[in-house]
């Protein structure tokens, strides 16, 4: 058995009483406050600098806490936010169409396939309008219709058009917004920001977080930093299968190593794999960059009616053209869902219809809404993208179609939180895409930047304070501590024993492995058989990168290779940790598809009877143990995902 | 696809580089350039050499963490394009290529290709933002902004704070980073408040962390990866000047 199951325990969601509109004015209504001059006398440490990370740095510092700021980039404005292109969603229903917070949380929850808290999911639709407001006051410059008012576009997963939109670089422009703020608190001495600095160590006292340990990764040098609260806005980790839409930096070790002291992990394998990036075309790519999803309100998806099609994508005529998520899916057509795109992809292309020199691709074909719009309005939609497009193949997209193909880009996975953001550790808060909370098994397209957000600005500068104030007044961070010189010594040691393996092989073919193993086994689809495969072969990997592994030089300085080394050593355990949970749900919900559990049109078939819950691991020797928080449907009913 | 390259190399900020000789072999023409390096790479690990370090991240041109200069330009030959957006089939088979890292007096070296650019983060820290605490904003469709004016203080804003400007000018200034920040905020009515005060402080900001006068040699626009204008600079001496 690769796992334990603890069914004695019963996790503490901490969901308000009331009615689910009132939820989250009851909290606020009951929350404890810390008053304005006691707040300087707390120290909160934030790890990342995306956009719930400097959202939440900069909204606690203006609150007047004292935030610590820490980034490996090289610059807090380089978080991988930065590279959301298509929008954020919000419930301002400017267009009239008939949009609510209700819709917009209905959507969320059944985008998710019904595996995330009704409260949650509520909240986040409920202060995503208040989002749009502060953006726009901070200079962020969302698309504007001709009458000067603000324009939205419609994605996945949704019927209305409530995704507000800076080109196709709203990402980096909600990020420069964020960021600004918290250099804005950095020039009034409230953050102190550290870049190039990684997280290598959570340290806990009598299971409550302390502080944190970090290196600088311009000098090798490590230090201590103590806090009254510990807040990981560490993103995801899709890079784990090595080729990913994600920056070649992120990474899953401040989470992995804050589970190792005790946090819980959840649904660690639930992982989007987006449907309109750039396919695989040799050995040599070191990502797979995401083309955005806005792509689908005006693009075709189609492959040829027969397989190896060898003709040219402008010489086959329509009658030999299958645009199969308008066939399969006549109500969403082309902006079904990303999990079902994805999937339907992949369908198409094992089936033998794909296309490209590696077969590998499906057409996203832009020749209709030239026709019918005219080149001049797709260049102002998307003119960014198809250049960046013929920068990256060579291709001219308003000539021949786009070539897409799936890739891995978002964990909706992560550290379990509770309704206030707090993890199973007591002072430890988890935000935006490193938390399990919101996009249960799937997640809708432009909500990543809004959860990010409302975390960040909205919601943990109300649920923070709410703990710090039963502090005791006499706390003071210390890093003097046994348990800071336990942990100093024992990352030493590691990072020590990681330079001296001196074997043959290099940091990324170990991580090249472990991707393909994860893509093959732990991704699109996945069965019984495979995973336990995936297990064993991931546990021989982790054995042999012990044994095998080179890095040059020490671990004084800048060492690349060192940095890599401690994220995919992370990698390998959470890679298995991901197959185990996998394994242990007998069910298909949301991106987790068990090819034994589908109905008979190829669907993912959800077993609520059986897995209506959110599964929670606790690190266990010598296995994970599992713990099960249960889902309460008390609002809506779960209803088999439909956009046919 | 084969290729000569000359890679400056320098150990820490201390000591002295220089250009050292490599090769690399096979590489498939839509290898990127960074792609390219990653091989190299590969091989000098293997070897039992020290790797050559450089920056980079998103590798789709948007964080700005990459910049090279390349056979004497920033981000290489291709206009409008970062380094990581740049692939070898913009190169001859066999050429030899000058790689280095992007130099200027307030961009030390840190060690081969990677400099320090924190200064540009201290140019923002400085005033380059609009000061709303989170809460305070005012429901976001009140101000009408026409979609012209949004996108002119876009183009500003597109700037992706790789340095490529600083490297590119002979002064070493920052005046294209500066301005960029200064035109955007500017250009929108909810930054019109604080520009005077904006304006002052960033460009004070900058004269002291090091970086050079503009002398207006439009270097910085060529070589900006995002294609910002130089009228954004004329915006900044304008409004500082009145």
């Amino acid at each position: 058995m690769y796992f334990s199951t603890d069914t004695a325990t019963t996790p503490l969601a901490k969901i308000p009483e009331g009615d689910l509109k009132d939820k989250w004015s009851n909290f606020k209504t009951q929350a404890r406050l810390v008053s304005p001059n006691n707040r300087k006398n707390y120290r909160i440490l934030v790890i990342g600098t995306g956009l719930s990370g400097a959202s939440a740095a900069a909204s606690l510092a203006e609150l007047g806490y004292q935030v610590t700021s820490f980034c490996f980039q090289d610059s807090p404005r380089r978080a991988h936010s930065v590279a959301a292109q298509g929008g954020v969603n919000a419930m301002k229903n400017y267009k009239n169409d008939g949009d609510s917070v209700f819709r917009m949380f209905y959507d969320t929850l059944k985008g998710g396939d019904f595996r995330s808290r009704e409260a949650n999911v509520y909240r986040l639709a409920e202060c995503s309008a208040s989002l749009i407001d502060q953006a726009v006051a901070q200079g962020v410059p969302f698309a504007r219709e001709y009458s000067g008012y603000l324009s939205n576009r419609s994605f996945g997963g949704v019927q209305v058009s409530r995704t507000f939109y800076a080109r196709g670089q709203t990402g980096q422009q909600l990020l420069l917004g964020a960021y600004q703020a918290m250099m804005r608190q950095v020039h009034l001495g409230k953050v102190t920001c550290y870049s190039r600095h990684e997280m290598l160590d959570l340290v806990t006292e009598n299971g409550v977080a302390k502080g944190i340990l970090v290196r600088n990764l311009d000098t090798g040098e490590i230090s201590r930093h103590g806090a009254h609260a510990v807040v990981l806005a560490t993103g995801g980790f899709g890079k784990i299968y090595y080729l990913s839409t994600l920056a070649m930096g992120c990474n899953g070790s401040a989470i992995w190593r804050a589970h190792k002291k005790g946090a819980w992990a959840s649904c660690p394998s639930w992982t989007q794999i987006h449907p309109t990036c750039l396919p695989q075309s040799g050995n040599h790519q070191s990502k797979l960059t995401l083309m955005s999803e806005s792509l689908r309100n005006d693009g075709r998806i189609w492959t040829p009616r027969v397989k190896n099609e060898n003709r040219k994508p402008q010489d086959i005529p329509e009658e030999d053209r299958d645009y199969y998520l308008e066939r399969r899916y006549p109500s969403f057509g082309n902006l079904a869902p990303r999990d079902i795109a994805s999937r339907a992809a992949k369908e198409r292309i094992d089936a033998g219809h794909g296309v490209g020199p590696l077969k590998n691709a499906v057409y996203l074909d832009f020749k209709d809404a030239i026709a019918n719009q005219g080149k001049e309005t797709i260049v102002k939609k998307y003119g960014n993208l198809f250049t960046m497009y013929e920068k990256i193949t060579g291709i001219n997209a308003y000539e021949q179609p786009m070539m897409i193909s799936p890739a891995a880009h978002f964990s909706m996975g992560g550290l379990w939180v509770d309704y206030e953001l707090s993890s199973s550790i007591s002072g430890l808060y988890v935000i935006g895409e490193a938390n399990f909370s919101d996009h249960g098994a799937n997640r809708l397209g432009a909500n990543s930047l809004l959860q990010a957000c409302v975390d960040g600005y909205y919601i943990l500068p109300q649920t923070l304070p709410h703990y710090l104030a039963q502090l005791s007044k006499s706390e003071k961070p210390d890093t003097n501590t046994a348990a800071f010189e336990e942990s100093e010594n024992q990352m030493r040691t590691q990072l020590r024993e990681l330079c001296q393996i001196n074997g043959s092989k290099t940091v990324d073919h170990f991580h090249r492995e472990l991707g393909k193993i994860l893509y093959d086994k732990c991704g699109l689809s996945r069965t019984e058989k495979g995973l336990t495969a995936a297990i064993e072969a991931i546990r021989s990997l982790r054995q042999e990168f012990y044994q095998d592994l080179k890095i040059p030089q020490n671990e004084n300085g800048i060492n690349e290779e060192l940095e890599k080394a401690g994220r995919v050593a992370d990698y390998l355990e959470i890679g298995e940790l991901m197959c185990i949970d996998a394994l242990s749900r007998e069910e298909s919900c949301g991106a987790h598809f068990r090819e034994e559990y589908q109905t008979a049109d190829g669907e993912a078939k959800r077993n609520d009877r059986d897995y209506a819950f959110i599964s929670c691991w606790k690190s266990g020797d010598p296995s994970p143990v599992l713990i099960k928080e249960p889902l309460h449907f008390e609002f809506t009913k779960p209803t088999e995902r439909s956009y046919k | 696809m084969n290729f000569k390259l000359k890679i400056w190399r320098q150990e820490n900020p201390k000591t002295k580089g220089k250009l050292v000789d490599y090769e690399v072999k096979d590489i498939s023409a839509d290898t990127s350039f960074l792609e390219m390096l990653d091989q190299l790479n590969e091989t000098l690990i293997l070897r039992g050499e020290n790797p050559v370090s450089f920056d980079s991240d998103c590798r789709e041109g948007i964080c700005g963490q990459c910049g090279l200069f390349i056979n004497g330009r920033a981000h290489g030959p291709l206009d409008q394009t970062s380094t990581c957006q740049l692939h070898m089939r913009s190169f001859k088979d066999g050429e030899t290529i000058y790689v280095e890292p992007f130099r200027s007096s307030a961009f030390p070296i840190k060690k081969d290709l990677r400099v320090d650019r924190q200064a540009l983060d201290n140019i923002i820290a400085s005033g380059g933002y609009i000061s709303v605490s989170t809460g305070q904003a005012p429901e976001a469709n009140q101000t009408r902004i026409s979609s012209d004016e949004v996108e002119s203080a876009f183009d500003a804003a597109s700037c992706i704070g790789c340095g490529a400007c600083v490297a590119s000018c002979k002064n070493g200034s920052a005046a294209l980073f500066t301005a960029a920040k200064i035109s955007h905020l500017f250009q929108l009515p909810q930054g019109k408040i604080e520009h005077k005060k904006r304006t002052q402080n960033m460009v004070k900001a900058m004269d002291q962390l090091g970086f050079g006068a503009c002398s207006n040699t439009g270097a910085c626009e060529v070589e900006c990866p995002q294609g910002i204008s130089i009228r954004h600079i004329a915006l900044m001496n304008k409004e500082y000047w009145k």
